[in-house]
């Protein structure tokens, strides 16, 4: 019973932590965690997210480099970081809600998945010149603004564009090449 | 020269093309197998018995720290492609360009978990808010200080702003026949061109830019406009040669209306 409480406590703390955002980026860094649940916060977190699942949640874990192939040290825990994303995929619907157009989100797609192919990096114009092929010209740049402004895409001063902290966070970006590469054209 | 003194000059040239071509590598994200390792680091440990100065020994540390970049891409790109999500880009960017905008965006709607995020103040951004507040004068002050300043709009003409130096007039010519080239070549046969498909562009600044040369194009006499206002349509005839109007009949202006809207209303049609 005591154990219960100890946990339902904590779970409790988690919950705050990981909803509310805290700093310019939403989520919370492992060390965070440690100081707000304990050492023991890994464990917290898995029940949090078994908790979760009923509500179509998840807890996300975003590590600094590439995830470990093997069990996460503490240390890389640490320094992950943490976050509650949707489990499934969301509906065209929900899109619209979120203020994202069809174009939007197929733009989007097509950048990530791109700069997915090219090992995580890729010139600008590259990826411009393909999203031309679904987006009128003067919207690419827009876009691509948009793209970089809410933390999908980041770039630097030699104009070659990565993939940023929202898309490692939100996007499963093996099950999204793999679908794209695997979608019947119906045009 | 000294057979040393030029010797060493031409390895430090060397050296710096080595650092150059991995630079460029790295930073344009060119394939990093284009360079050949073994051969740049032979260069590297023939030269080395040559340097003697502080700074020699900097470049040389400089093209071993290049190489060394250079390795670890290649070792990245070999890791990649060892991956499962290695795809081939050209493959990839060709299935894209077969599928539909939707298609994609519902492939995409699958693999996208947004974050769940509530944002709220924090007592810094209350405290940052009560500072502000604090310091705030009181509106009847605030009025008098932002009273707008009454300024005046004027015009420019084309040969002030050339005069400025805002406007190149070689330039510009140069241009404005280029155009009026265009204009002759798209009418062909046809004796006139309807507006909008002579100034429309992929793009809205394009189709601005167009619309701005054009203007001149009619004032300096090298096309004319025909406006039908109750059809609500516009034509360019271009001249064979520039008409100078100037003091035989009376000159007047047109205003054409080249808002965002219409460029779209117009490319429609045209993809339609």
């Amino acid at each position: 019973m005591k154990r219960k409480a100890y946990y339902s406590r904590k779970i409790k703390r988690a919950t705050h932590l990981l909803f509310y955002r805290r700093h310019k980026k939403p989520g919370v860094k492992g060390w965070e965690l440690r100081r707000g649940l304990g050492s023991d916060y890994p464990k917290v977190l898995g029940v949090l997210d078994s908790y979760l699942e009923t509500l179509d949640l998840q807890v996300k874990t975003v590590f600094e480099q590439e995830k470990p192939a093997e069990k996460p040290t503490l240390d890389q825990l640490d320094r992950a970081r943490f976050f509650v994303t949707l489990r499934s995929g969301t509906t065209p619907k929900e899109a619209k809600l979120c203020g994202w157009r069809v174009d939007d989100v197929a733009g989007l797609a097509i950048a990530i998945s791109y700069i997915i192919s090219k090992g995580g990096k890729a010139p600008r114009e590259e990826v411009e010149e393909l999203l031309q092929s679904k987006l009128p010209g003067w919207r690419v740049d827009i876009n691509m603004g948009r793209y970089v402004r809410s933390g999908y895409l980041a770039e630097d001063e030699n104009k070659q564009v990565y993939l940023d902290w929202r898309t490692r966070a939100e996007v499963d970006q093996k099950a999204l090449v793999e679908s794209l590469l695997s979608a019947s054209s119906s045009q | 020269m000294p057979p040393k003194k030029h010797e060493k000059r031409l390895g430090e040239e060397r050296l710096q093309r080595i650092i150059d071509l991995c630079k460029s590598v790295e930073e344009r994200g060119l394939d990093p197998f284009m360079v050949d390792v073994e051969d740049i680091i032979g260069v590297v440990r023939e030269l080395f018995p040559v340097w003697e100065r502080p700074e020699e020994f900097s470049l040389d540390a400089e093209a071993v720290h290049s190489v060394a970049s250079v390795i670890w891409l290649q070792s990245s790109w070999v890791k990649h492609r060892s991956t499962t999500l290695y795809t081939d880009p050209f493959l990839l960017g060709e299935k894209i360009r077969r599928l539909g905008k939707e298609e994609i965006a519902n492939v995409f709607l699958k693999a996208w978990h947004p974050v769940v995020e509530l944002e709220q103040i924090t007592s810094h951004s209350l405290a940052e808010a009560m500072k502000y507040w604090e310091g705030l004068l009181p509106i009847g002050e605030r009025w008098q200080r932002t009273a707008p300043l009454k300024t005046e709009t004027g015009t420019m003409s084309r040969e002030e702003m050339i005069k400025q130096r805002l406007l190149l007039e070689e330039a510009f010519t140069k241009e404005l026949e280029a155009l009026w080239g265009e204009l002759k070549q798209r009418t062909g046969g046809k004796a006139r061109i309807p507006y909008w498909d002579f100034v429309g562009a992929e793009t809205y600044s394009e189709t601005i830019k167009r619309a701005y040369m054009t203007s001149f194009l009619v004032t300096y006499g090298y096309a004319t406009l025909e406006a039908y206002p109750l059809e609500e349509e516009m034509y360019l005839k271009p001249f064979e040669k520039p008409v100078s109007t100037l003091g035989k009949r009376q000159a007047f202006s047109v205003p054409v209306s080249v808002s965002v809207e219409e460029w779209m209303k117009w490319r429609e049609e045209k993809q339609g």
